[in-house]
C-alpha cells in the first residue's frame, strides 16, 4: 500500500481571533502553527495503514518553506517521505491548491511511484472549502467518500464508514481511491523523540507547484458580530439546584 | 433558473436543506428567476411534490435505481446534468455532508468555483459571497465568478422557509447520464442508530463537559443529569483528545454542531472552536468556579461553582421536582 496523506499548516487558534491591518489575513505573530486537526489524523491512518499492510507512506504539503515543520511532524509519527509544493505563503485557492496536487501526483507517477490511497481532512481547519480532495479524485477519476471515521483496507478495497443521522453510512471504495477523514476515525499518537530525530533526517521533495487560479477570490476577512450575553447569574455552588431547576422546569425540560 | 439540492428522508424536506431554499428564494425574487429543486433517491417524486408551499415550482427527480443508494460523484452528475439542462445560475445545498460532497462534484466536474458554508449572497457580476472560515468564527468576503455559481449555505444560520399556501409542482423525471465509475463510492450498507439513543445533534439538553470535569469517570455525572432530562452528553476537544470520552460526543469545530434549547457547559473554558459548535443553543448554562471564562460571555445563565458539586445537587433537585 502506497499512501499520500495531503496536510495543510494552520495557525493554532484558541481564544480571540486578530486580523492583520489589511484584514486579509489572520495575525499569526503571536501564534503557533499545527496541521489542520483533520489532517493530524488522516497522517496517522497513514501510518497504521502502511504498519498494518506494508508499503510506503508519504506526507504532501503546499505553502511556505515553514511549512516544512508540519510535514517533520508528521514524519515524527512514523510517514516515511514527504513533499513540499512550495509557495510564496499566500492563500491559493481550492482549483489551484487541487491542480497542483493533482501536478505533483502525475510528476510522482513520471517517476516510477504510484498511490493506492489518497488521504484528506475532510476540510481545513482555516479556509474551510470542503472539496480539495473531491477536485483532485474527480481530475485523476478515482472514487471518493469524505466524512469517514473508519477505514479498513481489505482486498483491495478501502472499507469506509461515516456518521449519519445517528447511525453509520458503510461504503466500499475500490483502491485507488481517494477518502478524506474526520478527526476522531483515530486518537493521534504523540511523537517520541527518536521519532522526531529520524523526521529530520528524512528528505522533503521540493517542487515549485504552477499556480491556476480558479476562485473564489478572497477579498477580505471580518470577524461576525457577536452578541455578547450578559449572563444572570443563578447563584454560586450547590445551593444555586433550586434556581436552575425552576429554570429547567420553566423552559418545559422537566415536568412537575 | 436558482436549483437547490433538496435532501429529504423520502417524506420530508431536511430541515437544513429548507434553509438552503431560504436562501434560494430571496435570490430567485432579486434575479427575477424561478425558484426550482433537485432531488434524489427513494420518495424524492412524492417530496418534490410537496414543495409548492416553499415557493418551489418545478422539481427535477433522478429517479434512476442505481442512485437510490447515496453516491457523492453520482448525484454530483446529475446535479450538473439537471443544472445544464435547466439553465441553472446558481446551485444551492445545505452545508451537510452530502450538500458539500455533492455540489463540489458537481462543480469539480464542470471545472468552476464552489464557495462552500456562504452566510451571505449577493448576486451581480462577480457574486459577491460571505462565507465561514474556521467553522464560523472568521467570515471570508470574496468573489465568484463564472456563468454558474456553485454554493452551499452554512447550517443553523437563516430560519428554514415556513410552508406557505399549498402549490403545484411540475415533477420531471429526469434520468441517464451517469456511467459505471460515478457509482464506485455508494452506499453499501447502514448501521442504524442505537435504539432510544438521543443523538447530540437533535437533543434539546445537551450536558457539556470540558477539562474542569477532570477525568473520564467524573462524567457519570454529567450522564446522569442528561439521562433525568432526556437529553445527550457533549464535550470539549480537550476531553476527546485526552481520551476520556469518545469522538462522537465532541461539540465543536471538529465534532458535531448542536441546536438545543438549552447546552449546560460545565468546567468549559470556550475556545472558539468549541463555541463555534454550540452557539446556535437557544441557551447556555454556564456551569464553572471561574466567572472570567471566556465562555461566560456566551452564557445566558451561570452558576458559579464547582461542576462536582453543583451537577449532583441538580440531579437530586430535578428528581424531587419531578416526584423520581
Amino acid at each position: 500500500m502506497d499512501v499520500l496523506v495531503c496536510v495543510k499548516r494552520v495557525p493554532e487558534t484558541g481564544g480571540r481571533v486578530n486580523l492583520t491591518a489589511d484584514q486579509r489575513d489572520i495575525d499569526t505573530r503571536f501564534l503557533g502553527f499545527t496541521v489542520s486537526p483533520h489532517e493530524e489524523c488522516a497522517a496517522e491512518e497513514a501510518v497504521r495503514i502502511v504498519e498494518a499492510h506494508g508499503g510506503r507512506s508519504t506526507v504532501l504539503t503546499l505553502g511556505p518553506e515553514v511549512a516544512s515543520d508540519q510535514l517533520r511532524e508528521a514524519m515524527a509519527i512514523g510517514v516515511d517521505r514527504a513533499i513540499l509544493l512550495e509557495t510564496d505563503g499566500q492563500d491559493w485557492d481550492p482549483l489551484a491548491t487541487a491542480g497542483a496536487i493533482v501536478d505533483a501526483i502525475g510528476a510522482e507517477r513520471a517517476a516510477g511511484s504510484q498511490y493506492d490511497l489518497l488521504l484528506f481532512g475532510n476540510e481545513a481547519a482555516d479556509s474551510g472549502d470542503f472539496q480539495v480532495g473531491i477536485r483532485v479524485a474527480v481530475a485523476l477519476e478515482l472514487p471518493f467518500v469524505g466524512g469517514v471515521k473508519s477505514l479498513e483496507i481489505r482486498d483491495g478495497v478501502a472499507v469506509c464508514r461515516r456518521e449519519a443521522a445517528g447511525g453509520w453510512e458503510v461504503f466500499e471504495l475500490p483502491l485507488p481511491a481517494v477518502v478524506a477523514v474526520r478527526e476522531g476515525i483515530n486518537l493521534p499518537r504523540y511523537p517520541s523523540v527518536p521519532g522526531r530525530l529520524r523526521a529530520k533526517k528524512k528528505e522533503i521533495v521540493r517542487m515549485t507547484p504552477t499556480a491556476r487560479p480558479g476562485g473564489p477570490t478572497k477579498v477580505r476577512l471580518r470577524l461576525p458580530a457577536e452578541q455578547e450575553r450578559s449572563a444572570e447569574i443563578l447563584g454560586t455552588g450547590p445551593e444555586a439546584a433550586p434556581a436552575v431547576v425552576e429554570l429547567l422546569v420553566r423552559m418545559g425540560l422537566v415536568g412537575g | 433558473m436558482i436549483l437547490v439540492f433538496v435532501e429529504h428522508d423520502g417524506r420530508r424536506p431536511d430541515r437544513s436543506s429548507l434553509e438552503a431554499v431560504a436562501v434560494g428564494a430571496g435570490l430567485a425574487e432579486r434575479l427575477a428567476v424561478p425558484l426550482e429543486a433537485f432531488l434524489v433517491g427513494p420518495g424524492a417524486a412524492t417530496v418534490a411534490a410537496g414543495l409548492g408551499s416553499f415557493g418551489i415550482g418545478r422539481a427535477a427527480v433522478a429517479e434512476d435505481d442505481r442512485l437510490a443508494p447515496y453516491a457523492p460523484a453520482a448525484w454530483g452528475r446529475a446535479l450538473g446534468q439537471a443544472a445544464e439542462a435547466g439553465n441553472a445560475a446558481v446551485i444551492l445545498a445545505a452545508g451537510t455532508d452530502r450538500g458539500q460532497e455533492v455540489v463540489a462534484h458537481a462543480a469539480a466536474m464542470a471545472g468552476r468555483p464552489m464557495a462552500a458554508n456562504c452566510v451571505e449572497i449577493e448576486p451581480g457580476t462577480p457574486f459577491a459571497v460571505t462565507r465561514q472560515r474556521w467553522g464560523g468564527s472568521l467570515l471570508e468576503e470574496a468573489t465568484l465568478d463564472g456563468p454558474v455559481r456553485y454554493l452551499t449555505v452554512a447550517e443553523h444560520v437563516v430560519a428554514p422557509l415556513e410552508a406557505g399556501a399549498p402549490a403545484d409542482v411540475v415533477v420531471e423525471p429526469v434520468s441517464g447520464g451517469v456511467s459505471e465509475a460515478d457509482l464506485r463510492s455508494r452506499v453499501v450498507s447502514r448501521v442504524a442508530p442505537e435504539a432510544g439513543k438521543i443523538s447530540l445533534a437533535d437533543a434539546r439538553v445537551v450536558v457539556g463537559g470540558g477539562r474542569g470535569v477532570g477525568s473520564s469517570e467524573a462524567f457519570a455525572q454529567l450522564e446522569e443529569l442528561a439521562e433525568l432530562l432526556g437529553g445527550a452528553v457533549g464535550v470539549s476537544r480537550v476531553v476527546t483528545s485526552a481520551g476520556w470520552r469518545p469522538h462522537a460526543q465532541q461539540v465543536g469545530q471538529t465534532g458535531t454542531r448542536i441546536a438545543p434549547d438549552l447546552y449546560i457547559a460545565c468546567g468549559i473554558s470556550g475556545a472558539i472552536q468549541h463555541i463555534v459548535g454550540c452557539k446556535a443553543a437557544k441557551a447556555i448554562l454556564v456551569i464553572n468556579t471561574d466567572r472570567d471564562a471566556p465562555i461566560m460571555a456566551r452564557a445566558s445563565y451561570a452558576v458559579i461553582g464547582d461542576l462536582h458539586t453543583v451537577l449532583p445537587a441538580i440531579s437530586a433537585e430535578v428528581r424531587r421536582v419531578a416526584g423520581r
